[in-house]
């Protein structure tokens, strides 16, 4: 078991974890996030996709220890006292969802996306989600969805 | 799309693209699909599943596995309380294998532990002595009778035999083709999961993903050997189905597992286990002969088609119904002789995914269609207008099309749309994108069109229902409406819709949708594009009886003429918009008005078994697609520019739901023209991952053009017409023949791969 210190969506925890757990496995079952889920286990769906330091991460792809000392935001952590984010807002409002399995990465990759280049052009967009898979809403609406935040954050 | 017909001002009613009411918890993180569950003290399950694709088992030994600290039970065939036996329509399939397994991944054991690796580790020390057996792979070998049988009765699960007009009638220009269609994968994203919790009533409580809950309980109660009112079934939250949903999955397994036990079980599949862990769409072998006059018009059609329905029957009889009954096409042909035969064979068992039969045999009559054109020398898209159905013609099992049948509009329409420029010259829109493969040489480009019809609902005499309970009481000084019923929602967004009606036909503006489950009846299946219109008429007609019990009482205290009130913004009114009466005030505070209503579409009829004729759909649905692709021909690789759709839903309910419906299908039928399959070799499946089965990625998915016409369907509620399978139908031979445009090249078969193109 390794000790680690980290700060999830705001709090901050500390735990012993075994050196081989998933980082998703860590916000899933230890912390209770299920917000963040599991697709594919081979790192190819981005459904895991949470931020570390601001940067996006597939969580499935990155071990708990590794995020010792780190920041880690989640889906669940976007909303500001009770206000959705703005990505958060544009995919409600747009239809950028169906089933929303994929939705949590969408939104974390987008927000990376997003504060990389805040006026991107739709094959930005495109180039820039290329590692999230959706199977119900071919895509269309989600980059929508990023162009409508992208504009609301003019 | 307009909200044209209804009398309701309420917001948020039918025909707007209203928001889903379970959209704010999923952009939260905060919506519990079936993989979150969690129950203070639970175990998980695991499953052992067969290694091959046909073997006799000899012996199965637990001890090992149950000397493991943490395990708590593990279970075989000999542990099913009732009969070891599903399926959908035939129950042919062991919960747990018994003397044989029959697919590689069929299950054998099942373990509970504390901890999902320990449950893991113990199923991989459960021994099984197998004898394999040689697997029967080929499915026109297993139809003839060339093989061992693998079920009682033989290796064809069914045969469907089409004639119409001469048999034998001969033309002047005839086309012939053989085509085959790959194993396709639902690839959904939330793999199969739920929870069992053992009651104390010896029932048990099952939370699970799923697109059937009351055929789930049945199966269930079966094999359990409990009266059905001890299975409770609540839907949990749905990561995507297309079909794969329709079959049970782990359901028996967990349950099995929680009443041994005496334990919640939660099982959660991974994405390779979720691969053998469900059906597939049926591989296809067809063969084709059309024939035509000087012009091009269609004299008849001839054809053979083969589905490998794998080891066991799921819904294989009603997708052979649908290849065979929608063979011809969305065209009008006077002579059609057509046979369609499902297998038995050791390869994965297929049965339900989107558009299914009509998917299939789409690829092979839109592939004639476009030799046809050739033929003839005339354009594809005119030989499609030429022949398309329209409103009265008969389809080949001889039914009349008895509402709008565009066939040819919708073809004129995405002709008509614009084109995509030329060719760019920026690397990332080139095939191969940023992998720098090519600057444009030997880069050609090719427009293809497809058109394909569907059958909306359950056919062939099914008792097709719905029901829907909807209650109105008063909370907090507001009448606030709720709608119950067992329909599922996968992301299509049937709760949404739910809201919609309730709005609409109530006049009420809050409106709440319960979790659907089998307290209340059944809903039927969240498949054949048909909770729309079969729920939509259940809620549609409880709603309605509720208001007339409004529109009663408001009139006897009023006088006015019933017939001369309705419902909106939370009152009676009059036909002027005069308020008559508030609800609230009809109910009096504490009353609760509640009507439950079974709701059927008109019914339909068996087919003839020796000429196939007979009206056996309730509703026909067309969509078309134009393709534009550029191909790499050196590299054998193809972007899809452009894929635009036209199609008629007779009335957009929700026209954002809609698009989205086109989107996604459209998307789908992408990856079986040039991308997916699951690759099986002698029974052994051969790319169980995301890494090698592939599915559309944002920069494969090209932005659409969509075109949505609305000619109500009369015998339809509020004339809508189902919308999500026909864009996964007309997609994917679009496509093909834009890449057989720009190439030349025949392609017979899907996904067409770089080694089709190139030849190597």
């Amino acid at each position: 078991m390794t000790k680690i210190e980290v700060t999830v969506d705001g709090a901050k925890y500390a735990d012993d974890v075994e050196p081989r757990m998933l980082l998703v496995h860590y916000l899933r079952e230890r912390l209770g996030k299920t917000g963040t889920v599991v697709g594919c286990d081979t790192s190819n769906c981005g459904a895991c996709t949470v931020h570390v330091d601001g940067r996006s991460v597939k969580s499935c792809n990155m071990l708990a220890v590794q995020a010792d000392g780190h920041e880690v935001t989640t889906v669940e952590g976007l909303a500001q006292d009770g206000e959705l984010h703005p990505v958060q807002k544009a995919f409600h409002e747009c239809h950028a969802l169906q089933c929303g399995y994929c939705t949590p990465g969408m939104i974390m990759q987008s927000i990376d996306l997003l504060n990389d280049n805040p006026n991107p052009s739709e094959e930005e967009i495109r180039t820039g989600l290329e590692g999230n898979l959706c199977r119900c809403t071919g895509y269309h609406n989600i980059v929508k969805a990023v162009q409508t935040a992208a504009g609301g954050a003019q | 799309m307009t909200a044209t017909g209804t009398r309701a001002r309420t917001r948020g009613g039918v025909g707007e693209s209203a928001a889903r009411p379970d959209g704010g918890l999923k952009v939260r993180g905060e919506f519990a699909f079936s993989s979150d569950l969690w129950m203070e003290g639970m175990l998980w399950g695991a499953t052992l599943r067969s290694p091959h694709a046909h073997a006799r088992v000899e012996a199965i030994r637990t001890e090992a596995a149950l000397a493991v600290p943490g395990v708590f039970a593990v279970l075989t065939h000999e542990d099913v309380p009732g009969v070891n036996a599903y399926g959908l329509e035939h129950r042919d399939q062991p919960v747990l294998a018994h003397d044989r397994v029959r697919y590689q991944g069929e299950p054998v054991a099942l373990v509970a532990a504390d901890h999902p690796e320990t449950a893991r580790r113990a199923a991989a020390l459960v021994e099984v002595d197998y004898a394999e057996l040689p697997p029967v792979t080929d499915a026109r070998a297993a139809v003839r009778g060339e093989c061992e049988p693998l079920h009682a009765g033989g290796n064809t699960v069914r045969h469907v035999r089409i004639r119409r007009g001469d048999p034998t009638a001969s033309a002047p220009v005839v086309v012939t083709g053989e085509y085959e269609v790959g194993m396709q994968d639902q690839a959904f994203l939330g793999p199969e999961s739920g929870l069992a919790v053992p009651a104390a009533d010896g029932g048990v409580d099952l939370y699970v993903a799923t697109q059937w809950l009351h055929v789930d309980r049945s199966q269930v109660a079966y094999a359990l050997g409990l009266d059905e009112e001890l299975v409770r079934i609540t839907l949990a939250g749905v990561g995507g189905a297309f079909g794969a949903r329709e079959d049970l999955s782990m359901q028996v397994h967990a349950c099995l597992l929680a009443l041994r036990t005496g334990r919640a079980v939660k099982m959660v599949y991974s994405r390779e286990e979720s691969f053998f862990g469900h059906v597939h769409r049926h591989p296809a072998w067809m063969r084709y002969e059309h024939g035509a006059d000087e012009t091009g018009r269609l004299v008849y059609v001839r054809a053979e088609i083969v589905l490998d329905g794998g080891a066991y029957a799921s819904s294989t009889p009603a997708v052979v119904a649908n290849a065979a009954t929608l063979g011809a096409g969305p065209y009008a042909v006077p002579n059609v002789a057509i046979d369609c035969h499902g297998a038995y064979t050791n390869n994965p068992p297929c049965g339900a995914m989107r558009g299914f039969g009509a998917v299939q045999a789409a690829f092979g009559y839109e592939s004639q269609m476009d030799r046809l054109a050739e033929a003839v020398g005339v354009d594809p898209a005119e030989i499609r207008v030429l022949n398309g159905l329209t409103q009265g013609d008969h389809v080949a099992t001889g039914q009349e099309v008895d509402s709008a049948a565009p066939v040819a509009e919708l073809v004129r329409r995405v002709r008509d749309m614009p084109l995509p420029p030329p060719t760019g010259t920026d690397l990332r829109s080139l095939p191969g994108g940023v992998a720098n493969t090519t600057h444009g040489e030997g880069v050609r480009r090719g427009v293809g069109y497809g058109v394909g019809i569907k059958n909306i609902c359950f056919s062939e005499g099914f008792d097709d229902y719905s029901t829907a309970r909807v209650t109105v009481q008063v909370v907090g000084d507001a009448p606030v409406a709720s709608v119950h019923t067992a329909a599922v929602e996968v992301g299509q967004g049937v709760v949404t819709l739910q809201e919609q009606i309730a709005r609409t036909e109530l006049g009420i503006a809050r409106v709440r949708v319960e979790t659907a489950d089998t307290r209340v009846g059944s809903a039927g299946s969240t498949s054949a594009s048909r909770q729309s219109y079969v729920t939509g008429g259940a809620v549609q007609a409880a709603c309605r009886e509720v208001a007339a019990e409004l529109v009663s009482r408001a009139s006897i205290a009023s006088g006015a003429d019933p017939a001369t009130l309705s419902l909106d913004a939370d009152h009676v009114v009059d036909l002027s918009g005069r308020r008559v009466a508030s609800v609230v005030d009809l109910l009096g505070g504490e009353e609760v008005v509640e009507r439950t209503v079974e709701w059927r579409h008109r019914p339909t009829t068996t087919l003839d078994p020796e000429t196939g004729q007979g009206s056996a759909h309730v509703q026909f649905a067309f969509a078309a697609h134009r393709a534009v692709v550029d191909v790499d021909v050196e590299l054998g690789l193809v972007k899809v520019v452009a894929l635009d759709c036209a199609q008629d839903v007779g009335r957009a309910l929700n026209p954002g739901a809609v698009l989205g419906q086109v989107h996604g299908g459209s998307a789908q039928g992408l990856g079986l023209a040039v991308m997916e399959e699951i690759q099986v070799v002698d029974g052994l499946v051969r790319n169980p991952s995301f890494t090698d089965y592939l599915i559309p990625t944002v920069l494969d998915m090209p932005p659409m053009q969509v075109d949505v016409l609305e000619l109500a369907d009369p015998h339809a509620p509020y004339g809508l017409r189902g919308v999500g399978e026909p864009p996964t139908i007309s997609s994917t031979p679009a496509i093909v023949a834009a890449i057989r445009a720009a190439t030349g090249l025949p392609l017979a078969r899907v996904p067409v791969r770089p080694e089709h193109l190139t030849g190597t």
